[in-house]
């Protein structure tokens, strides 16, 4: 896709064009800066507040001291809760969306609502959590209430992914598993899937990314303020990560002197969305080997 | 009989990935279903505060007050009867700690037994009173006249320019600054945001070589993955003391730095999308272009921004989703003042905020917690518009190719 500039262009309009296209190299130099910066600056702020003793042990003093290993724990027990309800749901309906539904209203209906579920804001979730799950379902403030809530907003990205990791395999696939004599579901998970896996499981990393991040659906539905112990059942509420980076960073009883823990907890919240994007990023590039291979 | 198994087998997994298709349908349902259950519970509620009796004298002639009435009332912005209908005479108010100007501790009973009866009394004196007192002060046979205001209406709740969910003694609910402070916000940020984003995705899709590319696609990625809450962490030890130092402002939390985290939030949403919008021109039409001696920049602006404009419209609109819907770096970086603003370097306050900030306090079922839910609501048919609007735009589009 290249362009190829005759030698007919005048002065002016190459100038003109020259101009232009320095300014937008400088500005997307600058949303490189942006992301440099940001990274840069919690990075090197939190580097030096993690230690053994940070990753390992309660918060002390009005949590200014000690660390954030209940954040940790409940946070781990939040992903987990909410994956172990969104992989399977959304990796299914994703397969039935694809494979299954044809063409028609139905289809269109469901699709619609997944991008309207897309484009729920994260406080509506909390909302919604917390009428449902909380209140209604009684489970009150609990790992398992927000582990719904959470795993409710993971859900579309769950299957956006896998319908689109669905989409790139050839139909010759799927023809050629059935002229065999396999049955529809057999060709499903002994053809198809196995191929899509890689990329089904890219959705499924990007989403606890997303989850491990999310303040505002556990803010009313499992997140405590302090809680110096760790969990006994999915009954008990938990700290989590975010809320205790908010909680320090702004309601604190000593903000000034817990801003170090607040760097620490930003590092690991950083440093697991680094993570999670390097891992998609090189499971997608074996995807995409492996379907060409195919 | 094998075959028969493996039949139902079959028929069972169709019908498990059926269920799990439908979820998120019902979950948009059940959504949509307890917001409005909740939240339209709040046009069957009257404004008074829970627990609160607001009471005249038998005699006056004033039936009714509005809650912006009674505050100003409160607030001692009305003094006069006649201001709100009634006889010219100034109004007295009494409030249940103003007791003991009128009766000794004897008098009120040693377990403050005699109050219903004292506060009766008072009512029944002074024919200029205005008296709030808690509910279980309200005698058997009390002769004041109590006064009921009507339930918070639509336009009052949308019209309403003070939020003042909690005061006594009837509260304020008009969402018109969080509104209006939520779409400020949010339209700065794209201010800010569209010209960066789409400079971007134009070299990203025109520009660029592959290599580059290759160096900007994760990057963008990885600033949609950021955290919410490490951007508004970001944006308060960094963006807000920039603020409050370049404009000498006595606080840093204002519109500006909740526009500029969002717009940062934004960019990945509006570069994504009108890149993969421009990557769609035909390249028959980019060519054709060139071919009759357009430079490469006249293309882009003469033929691939025109081509793509439906797509760049969608990037727009769905930036705009997001920096509405944003929760936790505006609850951060904005100072969550209700008021209307008039500058960005007020501070103010947004519907998603809001609700963060006040569910904890609110009591499940009272009239402060259906307020929330019923931002909620308004939060979500603002998303839906979008979601909408943005359907509508590229079936339009599908339409005219």
């Amino acid at each position: 896709m290249s362009f190829h500039d005759g030698k007919s262009i005048n002065k002016s309009k190459r100038l003109a064009q020259n101009a232009a296209f320095v300014i937008f190299r400088g500005l997307s130099f600058a949303v490189v800066a942006i992301l440099v910066i940001i990274l840069a600056f919690i990075i090197f702020r939190g580097i030096s507040v993690i230690s053994w003793e940070f990753l390992t042990e309660m918060p002390r003093d009005g949590m200014t001291a000690g660390g954030i290993f209940p954040a940790i724990v409940g946070t781990f027990c939040l992903v987990v809760g909410s994956m172990l309800f969104a992989f399977p749901v959304g990796v299914m309906s994703g397969i039935y969306m694809n494979e299954y539904l044809k063409d028609g209203w139905f289809k269109r209906f469901i699709k619609l609502m997944t991008n309207n579920l897309a484009g729920v804001p994260s406080i509506v979730f909390g909302l919604f959590g917390m009428a449902l799950f909380v209140n209604r379902f009684g489970f009150g403030d609990s790992i398992l209430a927000g582990s719904l809530t959470l795993g409710l907003l993971a859900l579309p990205v769950v299957i956006r992914t896998t319908e689109e990791s669905l989409k790139a395999i050839d139909d010759s696939f799927r023809v050629g598993s059935l002229a065999l004599g396999a049955t529809k579901w057999q060709t499903t998970s002994r053809v198809i899937l196995p191929i899509a896996f890689p990329n089904i499981i890219t959705g499924l990393i990007l989403s606890v990314g997303r989850v491990s991040g999310e303040t505002a659906p556990i803010l009313f539905t499992v997140a405590a303020y302090f809680l110096p112990r760790l969990p006994n059942s999915i009954f008990d509420q938990v700290m989590a990560l975010p809320y205790h980076l908010y909680v320090i960073s702004t309601s604190g009883t000593n903000i000034e002197a817990s801003r170090a823990m607040a760097y620490g907890t930003a590092f690991i919240l950083i440093l697991i969305i680094l993570i999670v994007n390097l891992l998609a990023n090189w499971l997608r590039k074996y995807f995409a080997k492996r379907v060409k291979m195919n | 009989m094998k075959r028969y198994f493996h039949n139902l087998g079959e028929k069972i997994i169709v019908a498990l990935l059926a269920l799990s298709g439908t979820v998120t349908s019902l979950t948009v349902l059940l959504i949509v279903f307890f917001l409005f259950k909740e939240g339209l519970g709040i046009f069957s509620l009257s404004p008074v505060s829970e627990g609160t009796v607001i009471a005249v004298n038998s005699q006056n002639p004033v039936k009714e007050l509005s809650a912006h009435q009674l505050k100003e009332i409160s607030d001692q912005n009305i003094t006069n009867w006649q201001e709100v209908g009634g006889p010219n005479a100034p109004i007295k108010l009494f409030r249940i700690d103003d007791l003991t100007e009128y009766f000794s501790e004897e008098q009120l009973g040693k377990d403050f037994e005699f109050v219903p009866q004292r506060i009766n009394e008072v009512i029944a004196k002074e024919p200029n009173m205005l008296a709030f007192f808690p509910d279980e002060y309200l005698a058997k046979s009390f002769q004041g006249r109590q006064l009921q205001l009507d339930n918070i209406s639509v336009p009052d709740f949308l019209g309403g320019t003070e939020w003042y969910p909690t005061i006594t003694p009837a509260v304020q609910m008009g969402v018109l600054p969080l509104i209006l402070g939520t779409l400020w916000v949010s339209f700065g940020a794209i201010l800010l945001a569209l010209p960066l984003g789409l400079a971007t995705a134009i070299y990203m899709a025109e520009i660029a070589n592959s290599r580059v590319r290759n160096i900007l696609k994760p990057v963008i990625e990885l600033l949609a993955g950021i955290p919410s809450v490490v951007y508004g962490f970001f944006g308060l030890v960094v963006v807000v003391p920039l603020i409050q130092d370049i404009f000498g402002l006595p606080v840093g939390e204002t519109a500006l730095a909740g526009s500029i985290i969002l717009g940062i939030m934004a960019l990945p949403t509006i570069i994504s999308v009108s890149e993969d919008a421009m990557r769609t021109t035909p390249r028959a039409m980019k060519e054709a272009s060139l071919a009759l001696g357009a430079s490469k920049w006249q293309t882009i602006y003469k033929v691939i921004i025109p081509y793509s404009i439906s797509g760049i419209s969608t990037a727009a609109i769905l930036g705009i989703g997001r920096a509405i819907g944003e929760t936790m770096a505006v609850l951060m970086v904005t100072g969550n003042a209700s008021v209307i603003p008039n500058t960005f370097l007020e501070p103010v306050r947004t519907i998603p905020a809001t609700i963060a900030a006040e569910l904890g306090e609110a009591p499940q079922g009272g009239i402060h917690y259906k307020a929330l839910f019923a931002l909620g609501c308004i939060l979500f048919l603002l998303t839906l518009i979008i979601n909408l609007t943005v359907d509508f735009v590229s079936a339009k589009k599908k339409e005219n190719r």
